[in-house]
This record gives C-alpha cells, structure tokens and sequence, in this order.
C-alpha cells in the first residue's frame, strides 16, 4: 500500500503546509509519493523531493496547468488512483476543490480535515464548527483525506532527494477555463503557516492596517481578520480566521477587539499562546486567552508596538 | 434555464452544540433547527438570477428525514418556485450519498444550474457540491463570490488562499455558494404563510434505486479539550514581560 500527496504550491514554491501533510502521511508506515500538478515545476518538484519519508516525486506540467483547475486535477488524481489506497493533501482551498471530486469520480467517501489519525482507516476531524470532535471510521478501499496542517509535524530534510518522474499530462477539459486571479501580495509570512498572527475585529475601521500592520511587522507575523471586519471591507477575505476562513495554530496569536464568536473561535484555537485585548472585560475570547488585558485598543495596539521595540 | 438548489436543515448557527453522555453521537433532541446559512446563500443567488430574467425556474431540493421540509419551507418563503424533498426514511446521509441523491433529481428535472452551499455547518464536510459535479460530469467552480452567466457560460470569481481567482464554466455546472455571495433577503411573514400552502412533491429514495449506506462510521463525539484558564494582565508592559517568560517573543 503507498499513499499519494497532492502537492500545494504557488508555482514557484512549495507551500509549508504540505510539508505537514507528509508528517501526518507517517500514520500509514507506507511509502508516500508526492504528486506536483501545473507548469514548470521543476523548483517545486524539487522542494517535495527533498522532505524526509518521500520515495517518488510525480510531475505533471502542461500549460494549461499553470492555474489548476479541479476538473483537470481530479483527472490526474484519478488516473493514478489505482495505484494508491490513501490520497492524502493539506486542507487548502486547491484541495477542498478537487479532492471531493475525486472521491466522487472513485465512488469513494472523503475525509475532511482530519487533526488526528487514530489508525490506518480512523480519523478525528473537528465538527460544528469545532465545538466537538468526531472520531470516524472510513471503510473504502481508497481513503481521500484532507489534514489540517498545523495539527501534524512538518516532515524533516531527507539525507538524500528522492526520484523525480514526470508523467504526461491528460488533455484538457475544455469547459472550463480559468480567466484571471487577484493575489494578495504582501511581504508578511502566509496566515496558515506564520509563526506569529495579529488578528483584528471590525472595531478598528479604517485604522485596521494602520494599527496592526506595524504589530505585525514588528513580530514578523501575518494579519488575520474577523468575518465582521472583512465584511465591512476593512480588511481582505483571505485575512479571515475562522470556520469559513483560514484555520490558524500559531505560537502567537493576538486577537485585539475580537469578541470571540464561535465561528472565529473555531479557526484559532489551538494557538499555542491567544493574547486577547478587549475593551470589554466579559468577552467570549478572555475565556480561551492565556493573557488578557482590558484596555482600550486604540491606545493599548500602538503602545504594544512601541513596547516590542525595546 | 431552470436552476436546481439544494438545501440542508441544520441545527441554527446560533445554538451551542453537545455529544451525547455516551459520546455516540450529537445531541439534537428538541434543539433549533434552521436552513444551512450558505444554502440560504444558494437560494438567493438563484432568486437574483431569476430577477435579472436568466434563470425561468427556481427548484428547490432537500433530502432525508421527515423534518426536513423546514429548509425547504424557507426556501419557498424567500421565494423559489417549487420545492421536492427525497424521502430517505431517516437514513443518516453523508456527502457522497446526497450527491448520489442530488444527481438522480439533476436527471429528472434537468437544471442548466446546480446552486448548492459551499459546506453544512453541522458536519462541515464541503463535499457535495464537488462530488456532484463529478458524478455528472460537470464542471464546477467552488466557494463562489461572485457569479454572472454570460451567454452559454458561467463566470465565477472564486475566494482562494491568498486571494480571488475567476473561471468560466459551460454551462451546465455545479456552484458552491460563499458568504460573500450576496446578503439573503429577509423572509416576511406573509410569504412564510403562503410557503405553507405551496405543495412539497415527495420523493421515495428508494425508486432513485440510490445505495446510501454510509461508508463512513462515526464511532465518537466529544468535546475537545478545554484550554486552561488564563490570567488577565493590567497593563502592555506586564503584557510583554509575560510574553517574553514565556518564550513566545
């Protein structure tokens, strides 16, 4: 038995959380492949090649891959299915796109966002919002399973890089085409991996960057957002940390004038330091915040900045 | 061009959820129940499409337990033409066996457009919209923020890490509905009155000739563990100084 990763990457680079889900492909004891889907990815086949426990790298590079599309990757995924029985990725939006359409094309039931991996067949994954976990047994031949990133070790450097095989790409399906992206460009690390995050509530209006971007920069940590302030335009939707945004498990996470609603609540909880600054002494986050200060936030965000600059 | 939404009752966002003492399963015994916020989503999308004269009809569709015309009676509320539920009798259904489901009502009624939510805020799986469009052979465009048909096509922006991302699908297609779709009209109470005379066709699953089995066993539901309490600090100087014993800085 051997399991497939499907590789997340921006084309350039991979990105860290399938580093983690190598980690979490550990639970099989089975050979892992990682599989690198778009064009010209030589940089990143070599980057997956590199990760401790990978016996083969799988490349498949078309033009019309350069921006994948699910309908393109499942055909891919499928193709080799046969000859894996886990078909493992990190729960990013790549992969929540496309690998329940490859369990549809297997017939097969999928796992989703699976923080443990109990036995080879035997998951828990968080529910309603993570207020409870539920332990589930899968009992398909194939398993395709989505693991949330930060629950998982990253895989170490492999003494030596594994193969790398390219593999010819499958026509494309023609009836659908990808037309254009709007990528956030920022400097500052990417929410789901970054060490340090610096979250706002809707309360900070305009000044949301003003105030947290210098917090940020000065921890060298990414900005993450409340639904509220991103639904009041003060901040971009993919700064939303929560159950319908990005899931965080930071070593720091500063939540200022966040009250603490379930949904955020869900999507950063398992941060290993929550520092809360509230106005509001009986706020739902002091509650899950390790420290806590009641002060205004206006004044508290700037002198905390000026404070690390001791 | 018909469009086909689905839609889940689901217990109200709002409501604080907990297993069951023997941790077999969740409790639901007398909690509030509502349609699935982003199937709220789905539904208004298709009304706005049929405001806009492209969509001619809007179907809505719930399957399993008795209780379920409850989403569909919102759905009608809000304003969708006619409404069908598949009778499952009871059966717990997972992703795969709605998609199945969904797809024998896509065969009978032959929409030009699936609408479904991006994920049910109960189990939060986000996979039957995909699976769906797999089993159709359709194509897809996933967390939808924004949708307009153009001619023969669909062009969706769609919210990925790091950004938006805009496809265009041949229709016909599945959509998965973001919150960022639109804002969904409020129901008035009239409308909830006549959603209440409008017939809901029944379904039985059975003649679909559907295999719902689960393949996924739930073995347990518990809370995750509590994280301790922690403590409150009185100013940013005591703030920092903690931070930095505890090795965070």
């Amino acid at each position: 038995m051997s399991v497939l990763i499907l590789a997340d990457h921006d084309g350039r680079q991979l990105k860290a959380a399938t580093r983690r889900a190598v980690g979490a492909a550990q639970a099989w004891n089975a050979p892992i492949h990682v599989l690198v889907v778009g064009d010209d990815t030589a940089a990143v086949a070599a980057d997956a090649a590199q990760l401790e426990g990978v016996a083969r790298v799988l490349r498949v590079d078309a033009p019309h891959l350069a921006h994948p599309l699910a309908a393109d990757v499942a055909n891919i995924v499928r193709s080799l299915a046969g000859d894996f029985q886990v078909i493992l990725a990190a729960h990013s939006t790549q992969a929540k796109d496309a690998l329940p359409r490859v369990a549809g094309l297997l017939d097969v039931a999928m796992i989703a966002d699976a923080v443990a991996i109990t036995a080879p067949a035997t998951y828990v994954r968080p529910i309603y919002a993570g207020n409870l976990l539920a332990t589930v047994e899968s009992s398909d031949p194939v398993q395709v399973v989505t693991v949330r990133a930060t629950s998982f070790p990253a895989a170490g450097t492999a003494a030596a890089p594994a193969a790398i095989e390219s593999l010819p790409a499958p026509a494309a399906d023609t009836r659908v085409r990808w037309v254009s992206e709007a990528k956030n460009t920022s400097d500052r690390p990417e929410l789901a991996s970054a060490r340090v995050v610096v979250s706002g509530g809707r309360s900070f209006g305009e000044r949301f960057e003003e105030l947290l971007g210098p917090l940020a920069d000065k921890l060298g940590g990414a900005i993450g957002a409340t639904r509220a302030a991103v639904d009041a335009g003060f901040a971009p939707n993919e700064q939303q940390v929560g159950q319908t945004g990005t899931v965080v498990a930071p070593e720091l996470y500063i939540a200022a004038g966040i009250s603490g609603a379930q949904q955020h609540l869900a999507g950063m909880k398992d941060s290993q330091v929550i520092v809360a600054i509230n106005h509001d002494p009986d706020a739902a986050i002091f509650q899950v915040a390790d420290f806590g200060l009641v002060a205004d936030l206006f004044d508290a965000v700037p002198q905390l900045t000026k404070a690390l600059e001791k | 061009m018909k469009i086909l939404v689905a839609v889940k009752r689901v217990v109200d966002h709002n409501v604080p959820v907990r297993a069951k003492p023997d941790g077999s399963d969740v409790e639901l015994d007398g909690v509030r129940m509502n349609i699935n916020p982003f199937d709220e989503i789905a539904v208004e999308e298709a009304l706005r499409l049929k405001e806009k004269g492209v969509a001619t009809e809007i179907v809505a569709v719930s399957l399993g337990s008795a209780a379920s015309p409850e989403a569909l009676r919102h759905a009608l509320a809000m304003g969708v033409d006619r409404a069908l539920t598949v009778e499952t009798g009871g059966a717990f259904l997972q992703p795969l066996a709605v998609a199945k489901l969904l797809k024998a009502v896509v065969e009978r009624e032959q929409p030009g457009l699936v609408l479904v939510g991006k994920q049910a805020i109960d189990n939060d799986a986000g996979q039957a919209g995909q699976m769906l469009a797999a089993m159709l052979d359709w194509p897809q465009a996933t967390f939808a923020s924004e949708l307009q048909i153009e001619g023969s096509e669909a062009v969706v922006t769609r919210e990925v890490d790091g950004g938006v991302e805009t496809i265009a699908l041949a229709l016909p297609a599945v959509v998965t509905c973001d919150l960022r779709l639109n804002a969904p009209r409020f129901v008035k109470l009239p409308n909830l009155m006549m959603a209440k005379k409008k017939p809901i066709e029944v379904l039985d699953a059975a003649e679909t000739g559907v295999d719902f089995t689960p393949r996924v066993k739930r073995l347990k539901v518990a809370a995750p563990e509590q994280r301790k309490a922690g403590i409150k600090v009185a100013s940013v100087a005591e703030l920092v100084e903690k931070l930095r014993a505890s090795g965070v800085l």
